[in-house]
C-alpha cells in the first residue's frame, strides 16, 4: 500500500514521543479466540489480542462493534449480564481468568474499570476510595495515606484535600472521573479498563485525563476504549481496530478485530482497507 | 412560499404569529383544566368537611381525661387510654415484624433472584394480587394460624399484629422494591468492578440508598395498618378494656375499635368521644403522612 503512510489527516498522525511502543511487548493480558456471545448473538467473533505491560492499548471502531463487550470480557463484568458468555480464552498473568477455580471477585480486583459516565458513590470523597480496599479485606496500615496515595495518582489529591468528608457528588464532571480513576487505584489493579472515560466531559476535563494516563502507564497497564481516534492517536501506545459486519446465515452484525498494531503503524501505515477508511474518516 | 432550504438556514421569512388566542388558552385545554381543579376541589372538600365535622363534635371532648382515663359506662368518665396504647403496642410490633421481613424479601426479588425462574414469577404476581386483598381475608388467616398453633384467646397483641403484619407485608416489599430499583445500575457496577461481592454491593450500596424509600413505603403502609378495625375485630378484639397492654400476650383494644365501639352507643356523649378520638387517629396518621414526605424531601435523589 504505497498510499497509506498518508492514510490519516495530518492531525491524527500519532507524533507524541510516548508512541515509541517497544516492538516487543511483554504482555501481561492475551485474548485468544475469544467470542463473545448475548444469549444467541454473537456481538463479537475470533479476536486475538495481547496487551502489553504498562502500556496503554486504545480499542477503536464504530459504535456497536462490541468494543465494549470486550472491555467487559477482561475483568468479568460481563458474567453480571444475564446471557452473556464468553468462548475462548483470556489469560491474566498467563492463567485463563475464565478457568474453573478462578474467582471472578478477585479477578475484578486485580482489573479495575471507570466507566463512561463518572459514577461515584453517594458518598464522600474519603469514602468512596476507602470503599473498595474495606469491602475487599486488605490489609491497610494507614486508611488515611491509601486515600491521599490513591487521590494523588489520580492527580486528584490538592483538588480535594480540604473536603474530603464532603460529597462526591458535589465534584464537577472531570473531577468525578478522575475520582472513579483513584477509587479503581485504590485496591491496587494491575490493569484499568476504561470505557469512553471522557465521552462526556468538556475538552479540558478530557486533557486533564489523557495527562494522568500517561502517568498512570508507569504503574498499570490500561486499556481504553474510544471513539475519538485523535485520543487514541494522542494517548495510546498501540491500537486495535474493530468493526462489525453481517455474519454468514443471518444478518446480525458480528463484531471482529480487523487490525492491532502500534498507533503510529494503524494511523500512518493501516494494512487493512478498512483500517484505513475509518481513520481517514471515509467510513460509511 | 418557502423553501426547505431557507427554512433549514433559518432565514427570517416568517414573523412569529400574533393576535391569535394562545393554543394554551382555546376551549378544549381549558376545560381539561377546569375539570382536573374540580376532581381535586372535590378531594379537599370532602376531607375538609370530615374534620370540621368531628372537631365540631368532638372538640368539646377533647382534652387530658381522653388521653389519660379507661373506658367506662358514663361518656363523663371514659377515655380512650388503653386504646392510645394498644394502638402504639400493635403497630409497634407489626413494625418489628413486616419492616425486616419485607425488605429481605424485596431485597431477594430485586437482587437475588433468577427473574425468568417460573417460581419467582409466581411469587411476583401474587405480591402484586396480595396488596389487594381485602383486610378482612388477613383477618381470617391470622385467626386460623393462631387456632393451628393452640392459641385459645385470640386477641392478643401478637394477633392483632400478625394479622396487621401480613396485611401491609405486600405494601412494604412493593414499596422497598421500588426504592431498590431506583438505585442506578452504574452504583452496583462501580462496587462490582472494585472486586466487591454482590451481598456487599447490596449491603453497602444500594441498601443505604434505597432508605429514604424504604422508609416512606413502611411509614405510609403501617399508617394503613393504624387505621385498620376489621381484621381485629374478627380475632375477637375486645370493645371494653379497662387495662393498659403491657406485652405480646397481654390483650388490647385500638383506637378505631373504641371508636367503632363508641358509636354504636346510643348516648350521644359516646358520640362526641368517638369524634374525639377520631381527632387523634386522623392527627396520628397526619402525623407518619407527614414524616413520610418529610423525609421523602430530605433525602431527594442525589443522581
Ligand atoms: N447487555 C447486552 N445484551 C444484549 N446485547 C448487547 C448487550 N450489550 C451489547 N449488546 C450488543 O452487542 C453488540 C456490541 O455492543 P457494544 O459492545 O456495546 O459495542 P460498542 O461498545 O463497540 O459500541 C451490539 O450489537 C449490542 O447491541
Ligand atoms: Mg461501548
Amino acid at each position: 500500500m504505497s498510499s497509506s503512510a498518508d492514510a490519516a489527516p495530518m492531525h491524527l498522525r500519532a507524533t507524541g514521543q510516548h508512541q515509541v511502543a517497544p516492538e516487543v511487548m511483554r504482555p501481561i493480558m492475551e485474548v485468544e479466540n475469544v467470542d463473545v456471545y448475548y444469549g444467541d448473538f454473537r456481538a463479537v467473533s475470533e479476536v486475538n489480542l495481547d496487551f502489553g505491560l504498562n502500556e496503554i492499548t486504545a480499542l477503536i471502531g464504530p459504535s456497536g462493534c462490541g468494543k465494549s463487550t470486550i472491555l467487559r470480557s477482561l475483568n468479568r463484568m460481563n458474567d453480571l449480564i444475564e446471557g452473556a458468555r464468553v468462548e475462548g480464552e483470556i489469560r491474566f498473568h498467563g492463567e485463563n481468568i475464565y478457568g474453573k477455580d478462578v474467582d471472578p471477585i478477585e479477578v475484578r480486583r486485580r482489573i479495575g474499570m471507570v466507566f463512561q459516565k463518572p459514577n461515584p458513590f453517594p458518598k464522600s470523597i474519603y469514602d468512596n476510595i476507602a470503599y473498595g480496599p474495606r469491602v475487599t479485606g486488605m490489609k491497610v496500615q494507614s486508611m488515611d495515606d491509601l486515600v491521599e496515595d490513591s487521590l494523588t495518582r489520580a492527580a486528584l489529591w490538592d483538588e480535594v484535600k480540604d473536603k474530603l468528608k464532603q460529597s462526591a457528588l458535589g465534584l464537577s464532571g472531570g473531577q468525578q472521573q478522575r475520582l472513579c480513576i483513584a477509587r479503581a487505584i485504590s485496591v491496587r489493579p494491575d490493569v484499568i479498563l476504561m470505557d469512553e472515560p471522557c465521552a462526556s466531559l468538556d475538552p479540558i476535563a478530557t486533557m486533564r485525563i489523557e495527562d494522568l494516563m500517561q502517568e498512570l502507564r508507569e504503574h498499570y497497564t490500561i486499556v481504553i476504549v474510544t471513539h475519538n481516534m485523535q485520543q487514541a492517536a494522542r494517548v495510546a501506545d498501540r491500537t486495535a481496530f474493530f468493526t462489525a459486519q453481517p455474519s454468514e446465515g443471518n444478518g446480525d452484525r458480528t463484531g471482529l478485530l480487523v487490525e492491532y498494531g502500534t498507533t503510529a503503524q494503524i494511523f500512518e501505515d493501516p494494512q487493512d482497507k478498512r483500517t484505513e477508511d475509518y481513520i481517514s474518516g471515509r467510513f460509511g | 412560499m418557502i423553501s426547505l432550504q431557507d427554512s433549514l438556514a433559518g432565514a427570517p421569512t416568517m414573523p412569529l404569529k400574533t393576535g391569535e388566542t394562545p393554543r394554551e388558552r382555546r376551549p378544549a385545554p381549558m376545560i381539561f383544566l377546569v375539570v382536573l381543579w374540580l376532581s381535586l376541589l372535590i378531594a379537599i372538600l370532602s376531607l375538609l368537611t370530615l374534620i370540621v365535622n368531628i372537631v365540631l363534635e368532638g372538640g368539646s371532648r377533647f382534652g387530658l381525661p381522653l388521653f389519660t382515663e379507661y373506658p367506662a359506662s358514663s361518656p363523663d368518665r371514659a377515655g380512650a387510654r388503653p386504646a392510645i396504647l394498644g394502638s402504639i403496642w400493635v403497630i409497634g410490633v407489626t413494625a418489628v415484624l413486616t419492616i425486616p421481613v419485607g425488605v429481605a424479601a424485596a431485597v431477594h426479588l430485586e437482587e437475588f433472584a433468577d427473574k425468568k425462574h417460573w417460581f419467582n414469577r409466581v411469587i411476583e404476581l401474587n405480591v402484586q394480587n396480595l396488596a389487594a386483598v381485602p383486610s378482612i381475608i388477613y383477618g381470617l388467616l391470622a385467626l386460623a394460624f393462631l387456632a393451628l398453633i393452640g392459641v385459645r384467646d385470640k386477641n392478643i397483641v401478637i394477633g392483632g399484629a400478625l394479622a396487621l403484619s401480613l396485611l401491609i407485608l405486600p405494601v412494604i416489599i412493593i414499596a422497598t422494591r421500588e426504592a431498590i430499583r431506583a438505585v442506578p445500575s452504574e452504583i452496583r457496577d462501580g462496587s462490582l468492578a472494585l472486586g466487591a461481592t454482590r451481598w456487599q454491593t447490596t449491603w453497602r450500596q444500594v441498601l443505604p440508598a434505597s432508605v429514604p424509600g424504604i422508609a416512606t413505603g413502611s411509614i405510609i403502609a403501617l399508617s394503613r395498618a393504624l387505621g385498620e378495625a376489621a381484621p381485629l375485630l374478627l380475632l375477637g378484639a375486645l370493645v371494653f378494656v379497662s387495662f393498659d397492654p403491657n406485652g405480646l400476650l397481654s390483650g388490647f383494644t385500638t383506637l378505631p375499635i373504641q371508636i367503632f365501639n363508641w358509636t354504636g352507643r346510643p348516648q350521644e356523649g359516646f358520640h362526641e368521644l368517638a369524634a374525639a378520638a377520631s381527632i387523634i387517629l386522623l392527627g396520628l396518621l397526619l402525623l407518619m403522612n407527614g414524616l413520610a414526605i418529610y423525609i421523602r424531601n430530605r433525602y431527594q435523589k442525589r443522581w
